[in-house]
């Protein structure tokens, strides 16, 4: 494997019954990049994502991160890892401050990292407050601070912002930017936002029907458009969604 | 050191499990008022002897008071005896009443009313009164329904007493020996019989619902993503409940303590020890019944399905020997029966380690083979 990979998914396939959630995928993650994972609901982003954080085990296929495989080093990847799933509910009776303690216990992390997880999270002002009484921006601020508590090599995130208003979305992005600044962490993130995936990560694989349909850094994606007609013609900016459009015929967010 | 407490992570999952418990007022109510609540009702209802009211028509205003053309009356002339109250209610009904005191068995009032036939028919359908009292031929009459058990026994008092001529005979005359002595009360039954529940239903809610509701929320999955032991996460549950189980226990036992005199007959490490093996037992099967499943609605029914019976059936409130013979050696064999007649040993009986050792055994096998299938099939994702 190239050692600066972090992350390599070698034609990976995973079922659930009858359905095909994944199909034969490659992915290779280079140390520091931020990766988007672009696709519409049932695309198999979440299978794929759920793989390579060790959740899942694909049916057929390897996936090897910083150059090793679940089987046998699950501790080490543990402990190199942050992640936030879709739609995690913490402990409602316990504080900001008590829900950042308890995930750091499990990396045997004191209190100083918590303190500064709080302020790039932005949540000093919530510390006492409960997860309950959160509004839905915070608690993803908060999930994602988890994912940070361990100043993780690789942060993978599930839909981060998926039903936030604009305002907590770009809360988020605004920390994402300042993490990809300060850390050389590698990202991969799920998204079916096409802003998204333009405004954080330089780098990003459309996926649908559990195959990736194009990969590449969005100058790369968008400069294979400029063959293909687009409605009305040449009045706007080219997206990700007219690409999309002109792989599937489908909108990203249909 | 303190420090490397404080950054451990099963002193952080036991405290984040107590601060859990601890802010949520229901759970303190349910935990430790209501089963006091529950034994302070049932042990008043069962235990302390309450007044019996009776009322009785009377045909003819003249049993109950004489005027001037009146031949002799039975009934009139016993109240009068006895110094029954007279009572006149604002639309004119008259009534006596004969109030028979007895410390050993209760009191019983009499409520003599005076009514023509029909108004008493009226009242004896209603079913606000049991009986009709009239006087024929120098005899008294009872008008009663043979079926009615309340109303056999208030003809039985009052032909007692209308045999007896001049003052009533009271009880305390007589060779009655209440059986009020400490084990051998409903209350010294009951007691026992809760906290064993008590540790049931805790242990079922408390373990296998926050797992399956933590599995349902996929908090247990963003956990295991973690260096988090496994090992930890369901000590510091089965320890939180168990220290909560401790204290509702203590506090059930300190409230009959006060209120009712219940002491423990036998030897108190044998009834720790049976405690510890029926917190196991219980905590084994909640580890396995939430070993799979990620739906709280199925949850809910998994913990019925194995509460309910044994709360019907264990003689938690009542003896099991009233149910068919042929159950009973099944019944006796449930987690719960062998904890709750184990506890009444121990507590009534005087039991000691030789007697609490069947129960103690069993159910801490019970606890172990349970546990070990549940973590066999145990789903952390």
């Amino acid at each position: 494997m190239d050692d600066k990979l972090v992350i390599e998914v070698k034609n990976v396939f995973k079922s659930f019954k009858a359905v095909q959630a994944v199909r034969g995928i490659d992915l290779r993650i280079p140390a520091g990049q931020f990766a988007a994972i672009l696709g519409p609901n049932g695309a198999g982003k979440t299978t794929l994502v759920e793989m390579i954080e060790g959740i899942q085990e694909p049916d057929r296929g390897e996936i090897f991160i910083m150059g090793k495989t679940w089987k046998g080093d699950e501790t080490y990847l543990r402990n190199i890892i942050g992640l936030s799933l879709q739609e995690t509910h913490f402990i409602d009776k316990l504080s900001v401050w008590e829900t950042l303690r308890l995930f750091a216990s499990f990396f045997g992390i004191g209190k100083e990292r918590c303190e500064e997880v709080l302020y790039i999270i932005a949540l000093e002002e919530k510390r006492k407050a409960w997860v309950g009484n959160l509004s839905g921006g915070q608690r993803q601020r908060l999930a994602l601070g988890i994912s940070l508590l361990n100043k993780p090599k690789i942060l993978l995130l599930d839909e981060p912002t998926t039903g936030l208003d604009p305002n907590a979305r770009r809360e988020i992005w605004t920390i994402l930017r300042k993490l990809k600044e300060q850390l050389h962490t590698s990202l991969i993130l799920t998204t079916h936002y096409m802003e998204e995936a333009e405004q954080l990560c330089d780098y990003i694989v459309i996926m649908d029907h559990g195959k990736i349909l194009k990969e590449g850094t969005l100058t790369m994606l968008l400069g294979d458009m400029n063959d293909v007609p687009v409605q009305p013609v040449r009045t706007r900016k080219i997206t990700l969604d007219d690409l999309f459009i002109s792989l599937t015929g489908r909108h990203l967010d249909d | 050191m303190i420090e490397r407490i404080t950054n451990n992570q099963l002193y952080h999952l036991v405290m984040a499990n107590i601060r859990e418990l601890m802010r949520e007022p229901g759970v303190l109510f349910w935990g430790i008022v209501f089963p006091i609540l529950m034994s302070l009702g049932l042990g008043i209802a069962f235990t302390k002897k309450k007044d019996i009211i009776t009322t009785v028509a009377v045909i003819g205003r003249n049993h109950l008071v004489k005027s001037p053309d009146d031949s002799a009356s039975i009934i009139r002339n016993f109240l009068q005896i006895n110094k029954a109250g007279t009572q006149i209610s604002k639309n004119g009904g008259y009534s006596k009443t004969l109030t028979i005191r007895n410390d050993k068995m209760g009191n019983t009032m009499f409520i003599f009313q005076a009514m023509d036939w029909k108004h008493a028919m009226v009242l004896l359908k209603r079913g606000n009164l049991n009986l009709i009292l009239d006087e024929k031929n120098g005899a008294v009459q009872y008008h009663f329904d043979p079926n009615n058990p309340d109303a056999q026994l208030a003809y039985l008092k009052l032909t007692k007493l209308f045999s007896t001529t001049g003052r009533i005979a009271t009880a305390s005359d007589t060779e009655i020996a209440p059986l009020t002595v400490s084990g051998t009360r409903y209350i010294d039954f009951l007691v026992p019989g809760l906290i064993a529940m008590g540790v049931m239903m805790s242990s079922m809610w408390g373990i296998s619902y926050a797992i399956i509701e933590r599995r349902s929320k996929k908090l247990l999955r963003r956990m295991v993503a973690t260096p988090m032991k496994h090992s930890n996460f369901l000590i510091a549950l089965i320890t939180v409940r168990v220290l909560m189980n401790f204290v509702e226990a203590g506090l059930l036992f300190l409230f009959a303590f006060l209120a009712f005199d219940i002491t423990i007959q036998g030897n108190v490490p044998a009834l720790l020890t049976l405690f510890i093996a029926g917190n196991f037992a219980f905590a084994g099967i909640s580890i396995f019944i939430s070993s799979n499943t990620a739906k709280t609605e199925i949850g809910n029914g998994l913990i019925n399905a194995f509460s309910m019976p044994m709360m019907v059936l264990s003689g938690i409130f009542f003896s099991y020997h009233n149910f068919p013979v042929w159950s009973i050696p099944v019944i006796q064999q449930f987690p719960l029966t062998l904890m709750a007649d184990g506890m009444r040993s121990i507590f009534i009986e005087g039991a000691g380690f030789s007697e609490a050792s069947v129960p103690i055994i069993v159910l801490s096998s019970i606890g172990l083979v349970f546990f070990v299938a549940g973590m066999k099939i145990f789903r952390w994702h």
